[in-house]
């Protein structure tokens, strides 16, 4: 049985979550393709290597395949592309996965193109496994597509959120193995130069926040942003906008949610004078309560919701603000 | 100067509900009209500002059919010095083919004196979201390519660019020629002018034909996620409502009573 290899992007403590929900959808995977070893690819810089191996034990990862080499400490997709080949390669891999992160999927692209397979990306469901036949996400996940991968090598990315990272009820102990891919310089030309701190960090709090207060035209202009923002900082949580809000340029792009800006799964998504077009919907799906402000009870946002209260957020915000400040003492 | 070819796709819009054609083999757009994508309505405006800098042109290209002559025209009311259209079967391409079909026209231009030192995409297509045509370009090319990128310039044969990592904003200093896939937010498109508009109606486009046999994308049909019914809980209606509101963020644990 080939096994299936899982490219697993570290993070500060382990392993990111949606490499790790990757790994899940990869052991249900394996499951239904008759019991097929799961492995862990890991290239470059890894904060804390102890995590990440726990983390790779809880999902049941029988073999870590670690690629080693100073040329791999600024990234480069080409070269963590020549990484994970060659450890498909040595686990003699039939279905390569990574999370259907930006850099997941730019790996993968170059992956399948080395290859010279098909690559299927944000995957969220299997339908059949002989031969492979997937669910992904197209338009933004508004429509699904089912795409057959009858290649030698299936290369599929997951997408975030598909399934709970769920560990193993007995954590396995990993084989690691260490190894130095083969790397050409060419692989190593488009590589990052350096790093600048800026948005990123911001948006990075929009993506991580449990709770995260939306606007969207309902907020009227640039001005009318001082209560959801109060909103915000008495929740703890983060403010994310819809298209149309950083078009008109009433708030900058990074905090945009949606097809085109970031994708959240808060626990609370609080979505104040949004109405609720497919591109915002693509990026606020996930949430898990999602509670709507807004003056139209037929606003698609406002049916899509839990919950919701009907009206203008300019009157509602401020009393909830009270409210909160009331009982927060 | 640096060339640029910055090649876009001609989607179906997002604003509206999305219907399927009876063969569940695309969308159907009869209701929610036509478009390029955000990304790439960015990687236009890149590759115009890229032209410009450098005193070379920018020039739009698309494979499709002949109805994305629109598509080709906005693109050279707001600045595109030329356009290219490939007509082929779209409806039976994937990723691999559309790369192949556009490194055909950039080896062809090359042939005739043209040489691109930027190809711009975005980074992933609005209908199909593959994320990998750039990719799939770059190695047909042997060309350095990058992607999530959000502004781009070109600093003697090296083209410099930024995109947001994980870690905060990624730059990157690659050699020309050199292929760039682009993300939304770097930079605001233009609009059309009235003059601009105009020079586009007249505007010559060169009209190619591919009818390679595809590798196909792969796709068996396409379907609709579940309609779920509406459940909402309607918590009530203006001020009013804000102790409600209270109670169920306690509820749901994300106030400390």
């Amino acid at each position: 049985m080939n096994a299936i290899i899982v490219l697993v992007e570290p993070e500060a403590q382990g392993a990111s979550e949606v490499s790790r929900e990757t790994l899940t959808f990869a052991r249900d995977l394996a499951a239904r393709a008759g019991g097929a070893p799961v492995h862990a690819v890991v290239a470059g810089p890894a904060p804390d290597e102890a995590a990440l191996l726990a983390h790779l034990g809880e999902q049941g990862v029988a073999t870590v395949h670690r690629a080693v080499d100073d040329r791999l400490s600024a990234y480069a997709a080409a070269a963590w592309a020549a990484a994970v080949v060659d450890a498909a390669h040595s686990a003699s891999a039939g279905i390569v996965l990574a999370a259907g992160t930006p850099r997941g999927n730019e790996i993968l692209a170059h992956v399948a193109t080395r290859l010279d397979v098909a690559m299927a990306a944000n995957v969220v469901e299997v339908d059949g496994v002989d031969p492979l036949v997937v669910t992904r996400q197209v338009v933004g996940g508004s429509a699904l597509e089912e795409m057959r991968l009858d290649d030698a090598v299936a290369v599929l990315s997951v997408a975030g959120h598909a399934c709970d990272p769920v560990p193993v009820e007995s954590p396995s102990h990993p084989e690691v193995t260490t190894y130095s891919p083969t790397l050409t310089d060419t692989d190593l030309v488009a590589r990052v130069a350096r790093t600048e701190e800026a948005a990123a960090d911001e948006s990075a709090a929009l993506t991580s926040a449990r709770v995260v207060v939306g606007a969207g035209r309902g907020a009227g202009s640039a001005d009318g942003f001082k209560d959801l923002l109060e909103l915000t900082d008495l929740l703890g949580g983060a403010l994310g906008v819809s298209r149309v809000v950083t078009s008109l340029g009433w708030r900058p792009h990074h905090e945009q949610v949606g097809q085109t800006g970031s994708r959240i799964a808060p626990d609370v998504y609080i979505a104040c004078g949004i109405s609720g077009a497919i591109q915002h919907w693509a990026g606020c799906q996930s949430a898990k309560t999602i509670l709507a402000i807004n003056t139209d009870p037929d606003a698609p946002m406002v049916t899509k919701a839990h919950y919701a209260v009907i009206g203008d957020l300019h009157e509602i915000v401020p009393a909830v603000n009270e409210e909160l400040r009331a009982r927060l003492g | 100067m640096a060339n640029v070819l910055v090649c876009i796709k001609r989607v179906p819009g997002a604003s509206g509900q999305i219907l399927l054609t009876e063969d569940e083999q695309a969308v159907d757009a009869r209701h929610v009209g036509w478009t390029v994508s955000p990304h790439e309505e960015c990687a236009v405006e890149l590759a115009i500002q890229v032209a410009a800098a450098t005193g070379g042109a920018a020039t739009v290209l698309t494979v499709g059919s002949s109805d994305a002559l629109e598509q080709l025209r906005d693109a050279l009311a707001v600045g595109c010095a030329g356009a290219v259209l490939v007509e082929a079967d779209t409806q039976h391409f994937g990723p691999v083919d559309v790369a192949e079909s556009i490194a055909d026209v950039v080896r062809a231009h090359e042939v005739a004196g043209t040489t691109y030192d930027l190809v711009v995409l975005g980074n992933d297509a609005a209908d199909t979201g593959d994320f990998q045509v750039g990719v799939r370009l770059a190695y047909a090319l042997e060309r350095p390519v990058l992607t999530g990128i959000s502004t781009c310039e070109i600093d003697g044969d090296t083209v410099v660019a930024r995109g947001d990592g994980p870690d905060g904003l990624e730059v990157f200093e690659v050699p020309l020629p050199a292929v760039v896939a682009v993300m939304e937010g770097g930079v605001s498109p233009r609009y059309p002018s009235i003059p601009g508009r105009m020079k586009a109606k007249r505007a010559p486009v060169e009209t190619l034909t591919d009818s390679r046999k595809p590798v196909g994308s792969g796709r068996v049909r396409l379907k609709l996620p579940p309609e779920q019914p509406s459940q909402v809980e309607i918590l009530g209606a203006g001020a009013d409502a804000a102790p409600a509101v209270v109670d169920l963020l306690v509820k749901l644990g994300v106030v400390a009573k």
